[in-house]
């Protein structure tokens, strides 16, 4: 089963993205923030992170940077899932290397299109 | 709502628009009526039955168009529209490298997010169209969609459904809390109020029509008249594309199922010649889009 790790330091959202991406049959590794999740990647890389932008110690873009410094960093699909929702963000995150963009709020529907788009899950899964 | 009060939307609905809703569609009816009740300030669905029986032609159209518009979502299914870059367009630009023009319908455009779709996917070739007279139609019973979707404006749940967000951030237009597409897009994109029960030929002939997920709420006669009239309007190298639930195969001869890629279909050359439509159709000309695929 393939691992998506879930960084964001609200364990409501945490919660709401694990159910989603179970039902995905993606296996959950949760973090807090990007410091955390720096942690998990160091001791196995995920194929896929959820991501929050705005989080205390590491934010997500700064944890984006780090990731894809890694050996083998550049593997992982980086979907960022975050509030904030105006071009210039979704700019800095493309050119950081995020492969997708989700903008809160979302809900099943838009997991499942944006983890399609990036090549997690097939084509007709999500249908 | 009594069983009459269905009936009556029933026949009313298979008369007007095709829609053909099985004995157990009352939830449909129910979800999309009630909250039209409401807005125009009725008790409920037996008021607006009422409204209807007493000769309200406003309330009549509404209820079509409540019940006709359907979700849709940007690039919806998505592997129709790989068929659309990797199949159909090559053989056309192929096939009318002469001509350099192309013609594409979306008959069930909704709100414009086909139509759209596939004006990205066009602006995505590049210089291939160089220079190519590029018109898409998008049609659609329901004004009120039609007009939503010549507006561009779409919400940000509506662009984060089957949307790539570097398409979002190349081709929108964030405005407030919405994302409009951008004006060369849309200028790609005419728009036409049209009832796919009624007679079509006036639209010309086209290399290419989407018709996705409309024809599966129609009867089996309903479909083939639609299937051999759309036929009429498709050139005979064209391409047909139909949704994932939709089939010609056991309907009509008009057209066969291109090999190995599901949704898409050709027609057979069964037509006499007599039965062809023009292929320049009643829209003017100064209407054909052009704009941002010239060098």
């Amino acid at each position: 089963m393939r691992t998506c790790l879930v960084v964001d330091d609200s364990a409501v959202v945490r919660k709401i993205a694990r159910r989603i991406l179970e039902g995905l049959d993606f296996q959950i590794v949760e973090a807090e923030d990007g410091e955390k999740a720096l942690e998990v990647c160091r001791r196995g890389l995920p194929e896929a992170v959820l991501l929050d932008w705005n989080m205390p110690v590491m934010d997500g873009y700064q944890f984006l940077g780090e990731l894809r410094r890694m050996p083998g960093g550049d593997q992982p699909k980086v979907v960022f899932c975050t509030t904030e929702n105006d071009v210039a963000h979704i700019a800095r995150a493309l050119s950081a290397g995020a492969n997708e963009y989700i903008m809160k709020p979302f809900d099943k529907d838009i997991v499942a299109a944006k983890f399609q788009e990036v090549g997690l899950i097939d084509v007709a899964a999500p249908e | 709502m009594t069983p009459f009060d269905y009936d009556y939307l029933r026949k009313l609905l298979r008369e007007l628009s095709g829609l053909d809703l099985s004995a157990d569609k009352q939830y449909l009816i129910e979800s999309r009526l009630l909250p039209l009740s409401r807005k125009s300030g009725l008790s409920g669905i037996g008021e607006l039955v009422q409204k209807m029986k007493g000769g309200s032609s406003s309330i009549t159209a509404q209820v079509v168009e409540a019940m006709t518009t359907n979700e849709t979502f940007f690039f919806r299914d998505k592997i129709p529209f790989e068929h659309f870059r990797t199949l159909i367009m090559p053989e056309i630009l192929q096939a009318r490298a002469s001509r350099r023009s192309v013609r594409i319908w979306c008959a069930a455009g909704s709100t414009g997010q086909e139509a759209y779709s596939l004006a990205m996917s066009l602006k995505e070739m590049g210089a291939a169209l160089a220079g190519w007279r590029v018109e898409i139609l998008a049609t659609d019973l329901s004004l009120e969609v039609l007009e939503k979707s010549r507006a561009g404006l779409y919400s940000q749940f509506e662009v984060q459904r089957g949307l790539p967000i570097q398409m979002l951030v190349k081709y929108f237009k964030q405005t407030g809390e919405f994302w409009q597409i951008n004006a060369d897009i849309r200028a790609l994109v005419q728009h036409r109020q049209l009832n796919l029960l009624h007679d079509f030929s006036q639209l010309g002939a086209f290399d290419i029509i989407f018709c996705r997920n409309v024809l599966i709420y129609f009867d089996q006669d309903t479909k083939i008249g639609i299937f051999n009239r759309l036929a009429k309007v498709t050139e005979p190298d064209g391409f047909l594309v139909l949704g994932a639930a939709e089939t010609v195969v056991g309907l009509t001869n008009a057209f066969r199922p291109y090999p190995e890629r599901r949704g898409v279909y050709r027609p057979n050359d069964l037509r006499l010649a007599s039965s062809r439509v023009p292929a320049v159709g009643a829209i003017a000309p100064k209407a054909l889009a052009v704009a941002g695929l010239r060098p």
